[in-house]
């Protein structure tokens, strides 16, 4: 099994350097084969290991491949670990990643940085893989820095573009504020377990608990906390949670392929599985678990609010990411593991669906994306209407799509914890699925019902996209309805998971949800009482009636509600802030350091300083040497008198 | 066969060679000159790489030494040897010096013949720092490279080249004129120039403590240290490329060096007493610098600054180790640290040339080294674009490339000592990335604002198998760093042996 677990991490890597250095040398097509091709045999291969390990329940995999680094008492390894969830997101990956290869040969093909996309995205699925495969920090940390470049090098694809590398730029950055805690969280485990191998950390979790540590005087904190709040941190940064959420929104200046692989389906929601993947730590902290969920609530509803007034099409996806993935956090801060892993895949299929639903509207749209001109979409593209609806059914939590199953999972998780802040943080996830509703169909409503806006040339050029746009989109439509129905018994509340994440009992509240579960449509039925499903559509209908009923009650509501509707759109004000503080603030920091303390001081007073008062010494002693031979006889004749002086007297 | 040849003799004396026939050819056939220098430094080279091969990574004795007297009055030897410390360092001099080479093939057409000896001198030198055994010669070779160095910045230099000059020279000559005190006081204490009976000899606390200060002068200015680095964006800006990438990549080095084989073993005490004013220092430079760094419009000096940013992980390193051998968290550490801070050395060697090199690239083209007077460089230079891309990364500290092997390691055995050292080290994660990635993004990114940008043409070969052949190391030490912490382990498990033990 370990050349096969090999093979698909390198099978993308070798496709992606192929493209990206002989992408002049093999042409268009041979770029988009080989790097399919790698991808293809990596997802194939996935799938084999997802029947071995899922299906056939064989035992994880946990080895070496070689020792990175050996110095001191520390041996750092890259390594794998292959077990059920590492199988789960190894095929939503290399799946997703699938789709959106063939997706991009019909979305880039004008484009002429077509190689280098390929080769982009196919280095984008190595190290992705190499994040959820690893075994250990220090690989965990690799991956996790080269989703980000690869991140950093996709939004600022279109170089040229002044937004899209303001975007990248900020983007990598903010990213990099949460790899500070992440790293200095990594440094900790090392310090006080002498290892960063996955395994024997967990083994040793119960000792960090037990230890209380002093980084301020006087402030005892548990290290355990310290730990997992530091790494979650990391998580911040990379799944975007509040206040770290700044750089998704920008990052739609990328291509949308990419939108949908990396900032809706997979590199996102590399925080979740973290800290999923480290539950043996995180059930030891409650405070890290408290802070995770409040912090998720928060964001799942004010990221949601942002999503009402943005016009975008893109943008109003972005923050439904932002959204569902402060859902997932909310999950595992209530120590719902399963639930959070359950909501990144069904997120995963039906936010990839709707990013590339959105593409191909775009594409119809000849690249404009503001939905206020739109409208009437459904008849011309039959298709992308009738897939983009289930992703957006799926989103809101319609019963019976894969969406509803997981978010309805957490919902109830959230309900049944005892943490402290659980009981805000339920309620802001409720009022976030009316949210949602909302949202989602005031998009769907103005992009593909009502009245056509769009200037008469675009209209007359509307039409389906190609077939490789349109397949993708049907391929991930098929579970994005489906996938809740098989997947929640095994997830839940069956032993998928068992001995990989670990939940306290005292903590358990998916056992409290499972103990009423009669099997998927009996959730389904038990679903429909709930508030959520009311408030989803009540939503649903507001959205109705603000866009297609009586749209002049949108109007007035922005004329009503003026100053609310001021901050939704600056965005709370997390850009302006940040532009201003730190970004100008440290420029200016900077400029400051060097012209007064480098320049003014050092250089100025010490340096050149120095060298003035040697000049000046110089002047002053230069009196003595005046060349003159009557002077230096002077000077002879008296030294000599004195130093015979000295030799009588003494 | 190559056993009992006196290689380092040979690395030492074929560059100085060199050089010298390099001179005596002259300037009447440019195109001879460039062959020979090329083919001079390719042979040190290659020679170099029988160190590796013939290297013995069990032992921290010191291999192919070469011992006889030379001066027998004051019992000054000629005494080269290398241990696991000098010899990944020598084979970095003449690596670079290659490329060095390369690099001003066609660029410098005034005095080829004094330009190309200049380095081949220098190279000379510089591995005999790195090999010399005896402090005298230490000293020798120490002070001979400023000589070269100052002359290729006086004469292929920028318009300030006079007053860079002076202050590099002034700088670093004063620095070492504390040294040779120290060493002399030492030899009349112990009646030998041998550095390794200088690590034996039992000094108390004053003589330590005043030895260390001496040596600390030396080296801070060297490597350099902040407050006292004021004369290295300064020679950078004015200095040619060729000058600019050995500096960075090599004589930076020799101040970390020197603290290894000098300060650390001679005077383990007085280093343990100050280590807090060196920590202190190098996380000045780490945050304080980064923060000068974002301000500069010369990328030469940016890059200047990120050098002396980088550099405070190389001494942070060295003198935590003091503190975590205190400490009772845990075990070890300290050689992490140590190790650390020796690959933080090579691998700022491969990306500051790096560096260095690609804005030679652009200067060549354009004669500016303003970020403003570029833009959108990626439109019209595709392929140099991609490899700038790759080792500002490596310059970010990106995990896979060599700039992260040596920072994470110091970070993360400075967490060993202190939680604060090792958070204020990392916020290079976030000050680094912003300087670096800001720069990228006014050169390379964006529109093409300049008509002149427009028309620069893409790397030729040479230049390409230059940065081609950078970028291959920045990515095998990234990828796989264990072969170059391999030759070092026993030698510094010795180095921490030995400080451990109080000289009192």
């Amino acid at each position: 099994m370990e050349t096969l677990y090999l093979w698909i991490v390198l099978s993308p890597l070798i496709g992606a350097i192929i493209a990206g250095l002989f992408g002049r040398q093999i042409g268009r097509v041979g770029a988009h084969s080989v790097t399919i091709a790698g991808v293809a045999v990596s997802f194939l291969l996935a799938l084999v290991a997802f029947n071995f390990h899922v299906i056939d329940g064989h035992a994880a995999f946990n080895g070496p491949v070689y020792t990175w680094l050996a110095s001191d008492l520390f041996s750092f390894d890259v390594g794998f670990l292959v077990d059920n969830l590492t199988a789960v997101m190894m095929v939503v990956v290399t799946g997703v990643s699938l789709m959106v290869h063939i997706y991009t040969i019909g979305y880039m093909h004008e484009d002429p940085g077509y190689q280098r996309f390929f080769s982009y995205i196919s280095l984008f699925t190595f190290s992705m893989l190499m994040l959820v495969m690893s075994n250990n920090f220090m690989q965990l940390f690799f991956g996790w820095e080269a989703v980000g470049l690869v991140s950093y090098l996709l939004i600022g694809f279109w170089y040229k573009r002044e937004t899209a590398i303001y975007a990248n730029l900020k983007a990598f950055l903010v990213n990099r504020v949460g790899d500070f805690g992440f790293l200095i969280g990594i440094a900790a485990i090392l310090v006080y377990t002498n290892t960063l191998d996955y395994a024997a950390v967990f083994q040793q979790a119960d000792q960090l608990a037990a230890i209380q540590v002093e980084l301020i005087p006087g402030v005892e904190w548990s290290l355990i906390s310290v730990i997992c709040i530091l790494l979650f941190i990391g998580a911040m940064g990379k799944s975007a949670q509040v206040p770290l959420h700044v750089w998704l929104p920008d990052s739609m200046e990328g291509p949308t392929p990419i939108s949908a692989l990396i900032h809706a389906a997979t590199m996102v929601t590399a925080g979740i599985f973290m800290v999923a993947r480290m539950s043996p730590m995180y059930e030891l902290s409650e405070a890290a678990l408290a802070f995770i969920m409040v912090i998720g609530a928060i964001t799942a509803l004010s990221m949601g609010l942002l999503g009402i007034v943005a016009n975008d099409i893109k943008q109003v996806i972005a923050y439904s990411t932002l959204s569902q993935l402060g859902y997932m956090t909310v999950a595992l801060g209530a120590s719902a593991y399963s639930a959070a892993i359950f909501h990144l895949m069904t997120h995963a299929f039906f936010k990839a669906l709707l990013f590339l639903a959105a593409g191909s509207v775009i594409i119809a749209m000849h690249h404009e994306q503001d939905i206020r001109k739109m409208g009437g979409l459904r008849k011309y593209m039959p298709v992308t209407f009738w897939t983009f609806l289930i992703g957006a059914l799926a989103l809101i939590g319609f019963p019976g799509f894969s969406g509803f199953f997981s978010k309805d999972a957490i919902i109830e998780a959230v309900h049944h914890s005892t943490l402290p802040g659980a009981g805000l943080a339920y309620w802001l996830v409720l009022l976030g699925v009316f949210v949602t509703a909302f949202y989602t169909f005031r998009m769907f409503f103005m992009v593909f019902f009502g009245k056509e806006r769009m200037d008469k040339h675009t209209r007359e050029h509307l039409h389906e996209s190609p077939k490789v746009v349109t397949l993708p989109l049907v391929l991930l439509a098929i579970p994005a309805v489906i996938i809740g129905w098989i997947a929640i018994e095994p997830m839940l509340f069956g032993d998928l998971f068992k001995g990989i994440i670990h939940v306290s009992e005292s903590h358990d509240v998916l056992a409290v949800v499972g103990a009423t579960f009669h099997g998927a449509g009996a959730f389904v039925l038990h679903g429909l009482m709930s508030p959520a499903v009311g408030l989803a559509a009540a939503g649903v209908a507001l959205a109705w009636l603000i866009t297609l009923k009586t749209p002049a009650v949108a109007a007035q509501a922005e004329v009503r509600f003026a100053w609310l509707n001021r901050l939704l759109k600056r965005g709370y004000g997390f850009d302006a802030f940040n532009q201003a503080f730190f970004a100008n603030g440290s420029l200016r920091l900077g400029r400051g350091l060097w012209k007064w303390s480098d320049m003014a001081v050092i250089d100025g007073l010490m340096v050149n300083g120095s060298a003035h008062l040697v000049g000046r010494l110089a002047a002053v002693s230069r009196l003595m040497q005046t060349g003159l031979m009557y002077h230096y006889a002077f000077v002879m004749i008296v030294a000599l008198l004195l130093m015979m002086t000295w030799a009588l007297f003494f | 066969m190559f056993a009992d040849w006196p290689l380092l003799s040979l690395l030492v004396w074929l560059p100085i060679i060199s050089g010298i026939v390099v001179l005596m050819v002259g300037d009447r056939s440019p195109q001879a000159v460039r062959r020979l220098s090329l083919f001079g430094s390719l042979l040190v080279f290659l020679i170099s790489l029988l160190l590796v091969t013939g290297f013995d990574s069990t032992t921290a004795s010191m291999q192919f030494v070469e011992r006889l007297p030379w001066i027998s009055t004051f019992h000054i030897e000629y005494f080269l040897g290398v241990d696991g410390i000098s010899m990944p360092l020598i084979i970095l001099t003449t690596f670079t010096t290659v490329l060095v080479v390369l690099a001003g093939w066609d660029v410098i057409e005034e005095k080829v013949s004094q330009y190309m000896a200049a380095f081949l001198i220098m190279e000379g030198m510089m591995i005999g720092t790195f090999a010399a055994l005896d402090a005298i010669q230490f000293y020798f070779f120490f002070e001979g490279m400023l000589i070269p160095m100052y002359l290729v910045i006086g004469i292929w230099g920028g318009p300030r080249r006079v007053y860079a000059t002076l202050k590099f020279f002034l700088y670093t000559f004063l620095g070492s004129v504390f040294m040779l005190v120290a060493l002399i006081y030492m030899y009349f204490q112990s009646g030998s120039f041998s550095v390794l009976d200088m690590h034996a000899l039992p000094l108390n606390m004053t003589e330590q403590t005043l030895i260390f200060l001496a040596f600390l002068i030396a080296f801070a200015v060297k490597i350099p240290m902040w407050p006292v680095h004021t004369w290295l964006p300064d020679a950078h800006v004015e200095a040619p490329t060729g000058g600019s990438v050995i500096l960075a990549a090599i004589m930076l080095k020799i101040g970390g060096y020197g603290f290894m084989r000098f300060s650390l073993p001679i005077t383990p005490d007085a280093s343990h007493a100050l280590d807090w004013m060196i920590i202190f220092m190098s996380l000045v430079a780490i945050v304080y610098i980064g923060f000068v760094a974002l301000a500069q419009s010369d990328m030469k000096k940016l890059v200047a600054y990120s050098s002396i940013s980088h550099m405070g992980f190389v001494t942070l390193g060295m003198f935590v180790v003091f503190m975590i051998m205190a400490n009772p968290v845990g075990e070890g550490g300290a050689a992490l640290a140590l190790e650390g801070a020796m690959i933080q050395m090579v691998s700022h060697g491969f990306i500051s040339a790096a560096m260095f090199l690609a804005i030679g690239v652009m200067y060549d083209r354009l004669h500016s080294r303003e970020i403003s007077a570029y833009g959108g460089v990626a439109s019209s230079m595709p392929m140099f674009a991609a490899f700038v891309v790759l080792f500002a990364m490596a310059n970010v500290g990106l995990p896979g490339t060599s700039g992260f092997v040596g920072e994470f390691m110091v970070i993360l055995a400075s967490y060993k000592a202190n939680f604060w050292i090792a958070f204020i080290a990392a916020l290079t994660l976030i000050i680094g990335a912003a300087y670096t990635l800001w720069m990228v993004k006014r050169v390379i990114f964006g529109e093409i604002r300049h008509q002149e940008v427009a028309r620069m043409p893409d790397l030729n070969g040479r230049e390409f198998v230059i940065m081609a052949s950078l970028a291959f190391f920045v990515l095998l030490v990234g990828v796989w760093p264990d072969p170059l912490a391999h030759v070092m382990h026993a030698s510094i498990d010795n180095l921490v042996h030995h400080i451990a033990q109080s000289k009192l």
